[in-house]
Formats: structure tokens, sequence, C-alpha cells
């Protein structure tokens, strides 16, 4: 090997840029982005978190008939190997501190889906109740909203894969912009 | 046995701490206690042979804007008769003995009602929350309940 400097640098990392591209050239950036979110969206591990009703249909979306294994969407019984809490069912305020726990327990990125009335907006507990927080966006940020009383499987498979159209449109590796 | 004789039983052995029987309309019927004599009375009624209620089906609290109640359902399982106990409690200070050394069961319910109805269970081993957070204000099932607007930051 020659001992000559100019060899022993790294190419693109010298004052001088490849011939034809600048140095904010972002080509090798955008297809790692696709790889990432590709990577990221057929993996959805969600965690298993269900407070009420919806938790029936998450688990009915979960078992063989629906199938949800098929978008890579499996549950995990820990907040640490989770990247999608999917917040199934009535949250009243004792449970929100625990809401608010898990959540930050969970690794970046991560994501949230609340399903079901109850989760968007309190639902039929909406009025004279004084319980029940009148939507999860109140204690942690939401990504996708299923509507339902409870939603029925399909729903909630529809709303994975919204999930999923978003994480496809992240930028620079998924970072908060 | 019917309600009018557990009834008899009752005001024979325990006489004016047993206040009187609201048997037309209530299903069970309901002998109704002084809250001092609700120990005894349920003792009795659980050990006596011809009574045993050895169940405990229910205990809840109610609220009559002017007064108090805990009501009592009981039920046996050996003589397959039923029966309820009521003691009525002044609004100021709702308090009156415990059971759940009779029935361990109780113990829950108890809780409960002490819960929502801020009613007092003199001796009992363990009388926290059940439902609501520890440092909750109020009872929320008394009707005079005021909500709270806000509970740790979040909007009730």
């Amino acid at each position: 090997m020659s001992s000559d400097p100019a060899h022993s640098q790294p190419p693109g990392h010298g004052s001088a840029s490849p011939p034809g591209l600048g140095p904010e050239a972002h080509v090798m950036v955008g297809n790692a982005d696709l790889f990432v979110n590709w990577a990221r969206k057929s993996s959805l591990w969600y965690l298993l978190f269900a407070t009420a009703c919806c938790g029936i249909e998450l688990m009915q979306a979960g078992a063989s008939r629906y199938d949800m294994d098929r978008f890579g969407a499996v549950f995990r019984a820990t907040p640490r190997q989770s990247d999608l809490m999917l917040v199934a069912g009535t949250i009243t305020h004792k449970m929100a501190e625990r809401v608010k726990r898990l959540y930050d327990q969970m690794p970046e990125p991560k994501y949230v889906i609340a399903m079901g009335s109850c989760a968007n907006t309190g639902g039929p507990f909406y009025k004279d109740s004084y319980c029940v927080v009148k939507g999860v966006d109140l204690i942690i940020p939401v990504d996708v909203y299923i509507p339902g009383c409870p939603p029925r499987p399909e729903a909630l498979i529809d709303g994975i894969m919204k999930l999923q159209k978003i994480i496809m449109q992240r930028k620079n590796y998924g970072a908060k912009a | 046995m019917e309600a009018q004789a557990i009834f008899d039983t009752l005001k024979g052995k325990f006489g004016d701490a047993v206040v009187e029987l609201q048997g037309e309309g209530f299903s069970p019927a309901f002998v109704v206690v002084a809250p001092a004599a609700v120990k005894e009375v349920s003792r009795f009624l659980k050990e006596d042979p011809n009574l045993s209620f050895d169940v405990l089906m229910c205990l809840s609290g109610v609220d009559y804007k002017e007064k108090f109640a805990v009501a009592y359902h009981l039920h046996s399982l050996k003589q397959h008769h039923v029966i309820g106990l009521k003691a009525m409690l002044p609004r100021e200070t709702p308090s009156l003995p415990t059971v759940d050394d009779v029935w361990p069961g109780a113990n829950f319910h108890e809780r409960e009602a002490f819960d929502l109805f801020g009613i007092v269970f003199e001796g009992s081993k363990d009388l926290r929350r059940i439902l609501l957070p520890e440092d909750w204000e109020g009872h929320p099932l008394r009707k005079d309940y005021k909500y709270p607007d806000f509970y740790h930051g979040i909007k009730v």
C-alpha cells in the first residue's frame, strides 16, 4: 500500500466532494429512508394493552381468522420490545398514569393507535363521568384514530395499514421534524 | 323461613335494636336494624342453624339525601332463603361496625362503599379506596358531589 497521505483518508471525507455531487447530496439517505421505513412498517410489534371490550376485538384481530401477523404486527407483553401502542378500551384517570408510564418505557420510534370510541373521545362516558379520561390524546400523542364501539377487526387492520402509510412517509430515519 | 318469621326471630333476640320490617314492595324484604347492632345481628344470622345465612351476596351504600344507608343482601345455601339487612346512618357521621370478620368477602364491598359514599366501617382490617386513586377528593356517588375541573392536569 502506498504511504501517500492522499490515500489514507476514506473517500468523501476530504475537502473534495465526489465528482458531480455537492457536499449535501442526499441520494444515499433517501434510499436508506425507504429501506428503514419499510423495515419498520413491516414489524409493528404492539403492546398488549386492553382495558375494555375493544380488547376482545383486538384478540380476534390477532387470531387466525383475521391474522394480523401477516402485516408483521405481533403482540408483545412488555413495552420495552414494542413500537406500537394499541390503546384498546376505556382509560380512567387512575389508569392514565400507567398509560403514560408504559408509553415512556417504549423505545423510539413509537406509534400510538387509539382504538374505539373510549380511547378517541371518552365515548359513552363523555358526559357526566368523573373517572374516565375524555380521549387518550390528552395523555399521549396519537397517530391513528379508529372509530367504532368496538371497531371490527377489519377496521383495526385498516388502521394498521394507515399507520404503515404514515411510517413510509417518514424522512431522515424517522427523526421528528 | 319467611321474612316475617326471620324478623320475629331477630326481634325476640335483639329487641329495640331491630327497628322494622320493610316487607311490601321490597325484594328481598329488609330488616332495618340500628347501626351499632349490625355486627351482632350479622353474626347471629350466620351462625344460627335455622337461619345460617352463609353468603353475603351484596353490600351497597345508598344516599337518601337526608341520610345514608348500608344495605346487605343475604342468602342461605343450606336453608334456601334470602333476607335483606339495612342500617340507616346520619349524613354528618356515616359510620358503623364492619362485618368483614363475619363474611370475609365483605371487605371489598365495604371498601367500595367507603370509596364512593364515604361510609366508614369501624374495625375494618383494610379500609382504603378501591376504585378511585388514593389522592382523589370527595366521594362521587354522593348526591351533593361536585365534579373537579382537573385531575393531575387532565381535564375531567
